[in-house]
């Protein structure tokens, strides 16, 4: 266990900077969002949620593929550079944490992602323990401890000062240089945080019968309608979503060559799934019903039983018309009517 | 009036006047409110009270197009997209049946955890202050310190359609609406500029703004159309949402009631609404104060020309005499 | 490495007017020789820079060593693009994607009917071929194709100077939808025409066709005392990605890009019918 004087941490920082880029939660126009940090940055390592997860630092909500330059009939094809540095990720709360294993499932997963592995292979992830945990947490419904949240290092805020506990070799490295300092503050902050989050009033939620084995009895269950009667198909929750990674690729032509880029898709736009000729999914139903599908059974149903949600909450808290997974999570929960 | 309001519903319900109802229902939190729609089976849970933000008027383009009559419970600056709506002959007035509701300003929860209020379990109106319970203690807030920012430039008091009334009404205005927007036209341009970069990079692009628009009523918006070239969802470049949404303020000027909606749903914060209140700000200046929305059937300015126009282009390249 | 998510590139070495909105293009790797190895019934990603990328299904058999070809209708933007080329344009070009039918294994060895409507011969097309290749592998062979006019058929000089060769033993049976001059063969819609040949419900079958096809060549085929697990189909739905990560082309919890396009029906009626 290292510990630092939180008002040392702007040092740490510029020291870590020095070498590698370093994401942090910053606050920007009112907002707190992970934004690459320099001298002088607006540091809201309290703010327990950023408006969109930390999923960008490994998989942007934009990125270029590749470039073509086309002479003629002729084609030259450029991939863009994978990612070949280290950077460090500061202050990702438990459930963002998390969902850098469920994204790992879709990305890692044979045929893989060359992008994505290429960042996720350079990053340094420094985790926060919650806190003060909101009415919105449900994480520990999905296996999210927010008292000790993981990643190469996790972190501790006790008064003036911040513990860490490194848990990889990446994580030893990058806080080597702190001074050691006992484990018992920490412990004693792991403590207060279980007390607390077992107040939260979303952390018993019941999952029973969400599985592949429950797939038709689920997807066909009458309750779809009224819940996504109110949806606008907007994609806020997915864009504010740690989990969802359903992405777009297309072509940007600038008259002198083509940038092939990914950006991230909403399965809730009426064009995500629209062919030429048809769309299979036609209806803000079918859409707003694929998006709770894919999360509590199809990916369960492919990945051994673990959910595509980590409870962060950030659609119970941004939905502009208070729609969530946990209002379809009670819904056609077996002991609810 | 939440007790009168299903009251009133359920009376029209079984007398087949009308044969489902628009309003809103609990969400997972006690102050959590979320549009939904009502029969005779679950009228009991509709909910009306500080918390009910959501403009509920453009679900109605959808609901006129299936069978039957729908009762859509109005707020007062809800009725005016109600009329707008209308007037652009998306909502077919004979199948609504529109009550309008009191209101004295909604809460804007958000606003109340901007007080460092953490961890909320509960929040309780009582007169003008709010009682929030939470996970670390209990706590007072002024209730006008809480509104929805549209409610700082509220509509009135007065619904301008409804066919009867529920509840009374108050104003609840701060200042001059206006107020924002002479203070980013006082900025040179350079500043100004500065000032909707800075708020427009936020922007996630995921079309809350423009779904819950009552004015975005297209069937099919140009940036959601493959055929148009411009049809995005993430931006080329970084200057491209900056655009999204200065072209969708101009596609409602003239048609934009300021309602607000755009704003208290944007999960960045970004104050969309502004750009519209320039807009009619630009419009009661140059062609005289004009409110969309105000009753059906009106011709707002800008597709409405004579010849005494002003022409803003001229007008302000040439130190304010046209030619 | 090799990035699933660049293409190589593929020159277009042949254009074949098939129908009034159908072409065949032949594609090479530059310098020649084929741009991977196939089975009958995958798919690869092909793309105009600028235009798109979408998914076809390579309409040649893998026995065939030179190139491969696809069968493309037009149909949007895309593939309006693709209609514009010239030989010698060069495109990208990434695959094999998706399951094949399953020709070595459970196709092996049975009687088969291959029943088509429309540009949806295009994926049986490889498999057909393919099996004709391997002739002795399996038992008698049916196909049942149909088009809206005798212009729409694809393939027809192919099938009518190849596979209708005696030594191939393959009955081909051809029906348009409406009746016009200079045809004197079948007219019926091809679900009708299935249910009027009467299949021994002993073979195995693979559909493909425009969805409502499918729809009623089911039913007939069950009418017939054909079971579901006896029928195969290939899907087509909107892909971005090829290697089921981006999401859409999901039918339940399988992917049509990586789990498909080839499917049992059996399977399909586990499945919701999003499609």
């Amino acid at each position: 266990m290292k510990k630092i004087a939180m008002a040392s941490l702007n040092a740490l920082f510029a020291r870590i900077a020095a070498d590698k880029k370093l994401y942090l939660p910053i606050e920007k126009a009112g907002k707190v969002d992970f934004y690459e940090w320099s001298e002088g940055e607006n540091v809201r390592l309290d703010a327990l949620k950023t408006v969109k997860s930390a999923k960008d630092v490994f998989f942007p909500q934009v990125e270029n593929l590749l470039k073509f330059r086309v002479e003629g009939k002729s084609i030259e094809i450029n991939q863009a550079p994978l990612c070949e540095d280290d950077f460090v990720i500061f202050g990702v709360r438990g459930c963002d944490a998390k969902s850098f294993e469920i994204l790992d499932r879709v990305f890692l997963v044979d045929p893989r992602d060359e992008f994505y592995a290429s960042r996720r292979a350079h990053g340094i992830v420094v985790t926060l323990a919650c806190g003060e945990p909101e009415e919105s947490c449900f994480c520990t419904n999905f296996g999210v401890n927010p008292a000790n949240p993981g990643g190469d290092v996790t972190a501790w805020i006790v008064g003036e000062e911040m513990y860490l506990q490194a848990n990889t070799e990446k994580g030893e490295k990058l806080i080597a240089e702190l001074d050691e300092a006992d484990a018992k503050a920490a412990q004693d902050e792991q403590a207060r945080i279980t007390e607390i989050v077992g107040k939260l009033p979303l952390n018993n939620l019941n999952l029973e019968g969400f599985d592949g084995e429950h797939l038709m009895e689920k997807f066909n269950d009458p309750k779809w309608e009224g819940l996504s009667r109110a949806c606008l198909g907007c994609g806020t929750c997915t864009f504010v979503c740690p989990t969802c990674q359903c992405y777009d690729i297309r072509d940007f032509d600038n008259g002198k060559s083509v940038t092939r880029y990914r950006c991230w898709d909403s399965c809730m736009y009426s064009d995500f799934t629209l062919m030429a000729a048809e769309n299979s999914r036609h209806t803000q139903l079918q859409r707003y019903r694929q998006r709770f599908m894919h999360k509590l059974v199809y990916f369960p149903a492919n990945n051994e039983g673990v959910y595509s949600c980590v409870g962060c909450g950030r659609c119970v808290e941004k939905c502009p018309q208070g729609l969530n997974i946990v209002r379809v999570i009670k819904a056609l929960g077996v002991n609810e009517k | 009036m939440q007790r009168m309001m299903i009251d009133r519903a359920k009376e029209l319900l079984a007398s087949g006047q009308v044969n489902r109802v628009l309003g809103w229902e609990q969400g997972e939190h006690s102050w959590d409110r979320t549009p939904a729609f009502f029969d005779g089976g679950n009228i009991e849970n509709l909910k009306y009270d500080g918390f009910c933000g959501p403009n509920v008027s453009k679900y109605l383009v959808g609901e006129v197009a299936k069978d039957g009559v729908v009762l859509a419970f109005l707020k007062p600056c809800d009725s005016w997209s109600f009329n707008q709506l209308a007037t652009e002959h998306r909502i077919n007035t004979e199948k609504v049946y529109a009550i309008g509701v009191g209101c004295r300003g909604k809460i804007d929860v958000e606003k109340v955890r901007a007080k460092g209020i953490k961890g909320i379990l509960d929040i309780a109106e009582d007169g003008d202050t709010l009682k929030v319970h939470t996970l670390y203690g209990d706590s007072t807030v002024e209730r006008k310190e809480v509104l929805l920012d549209k409610c700082l430039s509220c509509k009135g008091k007065e619904h301008k359609a409804g066919a009867e009334f529920i509840g009374q009404s108050e104003e609840t205005s701060v200042g001059d609406k206006f107020e924002l927007v002479a203070k980013l036209e006082a900025m040179t341009p350079d500043e100004r500029f500065a000032f909707w970069r800075s708020e427009l990079s936020k922007c996630i692009r995921c079309n809350a703004c423009r779904n819950v628009c009552p004015a975005c009523s297209c069937i099919k918006c140009v940036f959601d159309n493959p055929h148009t070239g411009v049809q995005n969802k993430a931006a080329a470049d970084d200057f491209e949402e900056n655009l999204f949404h200065i072209i969708r303020a101009f596609h409602v000027a003239g048609r934009c009631t300021d309602c607000g909606e755009c704003s208290r749903v944007c999960p960045q914060g970004i104050p969309l609404h502004l750009l519209n209140r320039k807009f009619i700000k630009d419009i009661d200046e140059l062609y005289g104060e004009y409110r969309a929305g105000a009753e059906i059937g009106q011709r707002h300015p800008l597709e409405n020309f004579d010849k005494g126009d002003c022409e803003p282009s001229i007008v302000h390249e040439r130190g304010g005499s046209a030619q | 490495m090799t990035n699933n998510l660049i293409p190589m590139l593929g020159v277009v070495t042949d254009i074949r007017i098939d129908t009034p909105d159908i072409k065949t293009f032949r594609v090479e790797k530059i310098g020649g020789g084929k741009c991977f190895e196939h089975q009958p019934g995958q798919c690869a990603m092909l793309s105009i820079p600028g235009v798109g990328e979408a998914m076809f299904s390579i309409t040649s058999s893998p026995t065939l060593k030179e190139y491969q070809e696809f069968s493309i209708k037009k149909c949007g933007c895309l593939t309006s693009w693709l209609h514009l080329m010239d030989v010698g344009q060069q495109i990208t070009i990434r695959g094999p994607y998706g399951h094949p039918f399953p020709v070595d294994t459970e196709l092996k060895g049975k009687d088969l009917l291959f029943i088509a409507g429309g540009v949806g011969l295009a994926p049986l097309h490889s498999v057909i071929n393919y099996c004709l290749a391997k002739r002795e592998n399996y038992g008698k062979i049916d196909v049942v194709y149909g088009s809206r006019s005798k212009d729409d058929l694809l393939d027809l000089h192919e099938i009518q100077t190849e596979w209708m060769k005696p030594e191939n033993n393959l009955s081909v049976h051809l029906t348009i939808d409406r009746a016009q001059e200079g045809w004197d063969g079948h007219v019926a819609f091809v679900p009708t025409y299935v249910k009027e040949l009467g299949f021994d419900p002993n073979k195995t079958v693979l559909v493909c066709g425009p969805p409502i096809m499918i729809k009623f060549v089911l039913q007939a085929l069950e009418e017939l005392g054909f079971k579901r697990n006896q029928i195969y189909t290939t899907m087509e739905l909107r892909m971005k990605c090829g290697i089921g990560k981006c999401g859409r082309c999901n039918i339940g919890d399988k992917y049509v890009c990586k789990d498909g396009p080839v499917f049992r029906f059996d399977q399909l009626g586990e499945l919701p019918n999003e499609y």
